[in-house]
């Protein structure tokens, strides 16, 4: 089967208003920042879930998605970078579930290995364990949390191949792995893409076996959220 | 009184050779700039390193490489990359030492609070919910009152939590308190301020034993 796709237009194909999306990155590191410009350009695509780990900012990232209104749910751990964001989520138009940072990595982890759900001792004790059954295991508290699948997973690598296993870059790596893990269809946006053979087996970080789409972007912008120097 | 730098400071003395260690934003961020000559320690960074090191020329600046702040950063000798559930994995298994963070309200059930302030602020809790519960050493840098001198050192926190009963020492502008059996015990004092002083900015039980000695920096 071919995997790859000519561009970000025939890799988005098929996403519809109402699904669930799973989008990479930690901050704006490592965002698949082309298909989320792309997605940004068809407006009639609304009414989505969206899990990641934050929310971009207003005029990048996931935060372009938020101001044409796209979303409707996001689940993440941290959006404290959003102006947009933080209104929409106080007046009460954008559903937020927030989830710890590591829960939300295992939730897709979990989901992309065929584990429904698993007991984690984050958030024992606080507002997160509202609702959710716990159990003490070796003495420590523990809640159960149920794991995530997604309708398409976005992610972004650094290197990948036309079979479909990536590489990541530095800390760019983040949540990608683990929601390319769990989408019900994945894709891939790369920086280079390259033929088969060409990456060393010993080094590649995703297996193609959960990569279904895969295309090489160009002139990433990668923006830095925090410029800091050393004197 | 401490300032931030001095806070940062007493707490590089708490730090082990060997030890992976988690700061926070904030003034945790400074310890690194204080660990002891003869300590070796790598700084975890949950977003996908062991082994940060300190922020890059305006060359060496790389977009794909930062830290949990998403300051950009660089990389020690001998560090490596990992993704964000292999991350807290090693968070939550307890292979990271020691956790060193910030908050707005801790108790002196060893319960705190530092990622929401129901109203107001709703920034999510990243991965403090996670690094608290698993951490061995819970280290937590404040102030020990806020701007209108109400302490938050306290019986009972306010705000909605972070974790419970998982804070062990708490170093503030004032004071070095250690948290077990229900209560903060004074360790040290800081430069200049009395236990009376101390004792009146805290509103959680205090145990006072003996002389109390004043923090060397």
């Amino acid at each position: 089967m071919k995997k790859v796709v000519k561009d970000v237009e025939e890799a988005l194909e098929g996403i519809e208003s109402g699904m669930t999306l799973m989008l990479g990155g930690f901050g704006l590191c490592g965002i698949p920042e082309k298909c989320i410009e792309a997605l940004s350009k068809k407006p009639e695509i609304t009414n989505l879930t969206c899990i990641s780990n934050n929310a971009g900012v207003d005029e990048f990232g996931l935060g372009l998605l938020l101001k044409n209104r796209q979303i409707k749910k996001m689940i993440s751990s941290y959006v404290g970078e959003n102006a947009e964001f933080e209104r929409q989520m106080l007046s009460g138009e954008l559903e937020v579930e927030l989830t710890p940072q590591g829960t939300l990595a295992e939730k897709c982890r979990a989901g992309g290995a065929g584990i429904p759900a698993f007991f984690t001792p984050a958030g024992y004790g606080t507002e997160v364990a509202e609702g959710k059954e716990s159990r003490e295991y070796n003495g420590k508290m523990y809640i159960l949390e149920e794991s995530l699948v997604s309708d398409y997973s976005i992610v972004k690598a650094w290197k990948g191949d036309t079979k479909g296993n990536l590489v990541f870059k530095a800390t760019a790596r983040n949540f990608n792995p683990a929601m390319a893990m769990a989408g019900t269809i994945t894709i891939a946006e790369v920086e280079h893409l390259v033929e088969p053979g060409e990456l060393d087996p010993n080094e590649i970080h995703t297996p193609g076996i959960f990569v279904h789409r895969i295309f090489e972007g160009k002139d990433y912008e990668k923006r830095i959220e925090q410029k800091t120097i050393s004197q | 009184m401490l300032k931030k730098e001095d806070i940062a400071k007493r707490i590089a003395e708490e730090l082990q050779d060997g030890w992976y260690v988690n700061l926070g934003i904030g003034i945790p961020t400074l310890v690194a700039n204080y660990i002891p000559k003869g300590v070796d320690v790598t700084l975890q960074s949950e977003n996908g390193l062991l082994g940060m090191g300190p922020f890059p020329t305006e060359e060496n600046i790389d977009a794909d490489l930062i830290n949990a702040g998403k300051q950009t950063i660089t990389t020690m000798p001998g560090s490596v990359f990992f993704d964000s559930s292999d991350s807290f994995a090693m968070i939550r298994a307890g292979k990271v030492q020691l956790t060193v963070l910030g908050a707005m309200e801790v108790d002196q059930n060893g319960d705190i609070a530092n990622w929401k302030i129901p109203g107001k602020m709703v920034k999510g809790m990243g991965g403090a919910m996670d690094l608290v519960a698993s951490a061995e050493n819970i280290i937590v840098a404040m102030m020990h009152t806020n701007r209108a001198g109400e302490s938050k050192i306290l019986k009972k926190c306010s705000l909605p939590l972070t974790g419970v009963n998982c804070v062990t020492k708490v170093v503030t502008n004032l004071a070095v308190l250690e948290v077990k059996d229900g209560a903060f015990h004074l360790l040290e004092r800081a430069p200049g301020v009395t236990v009376g002083e101390i004792q009146n900015a805290t509103d959680g039980e205090l145990i006072i034993a003996g002389e109390v000695p004043e923090m060397k920096l």
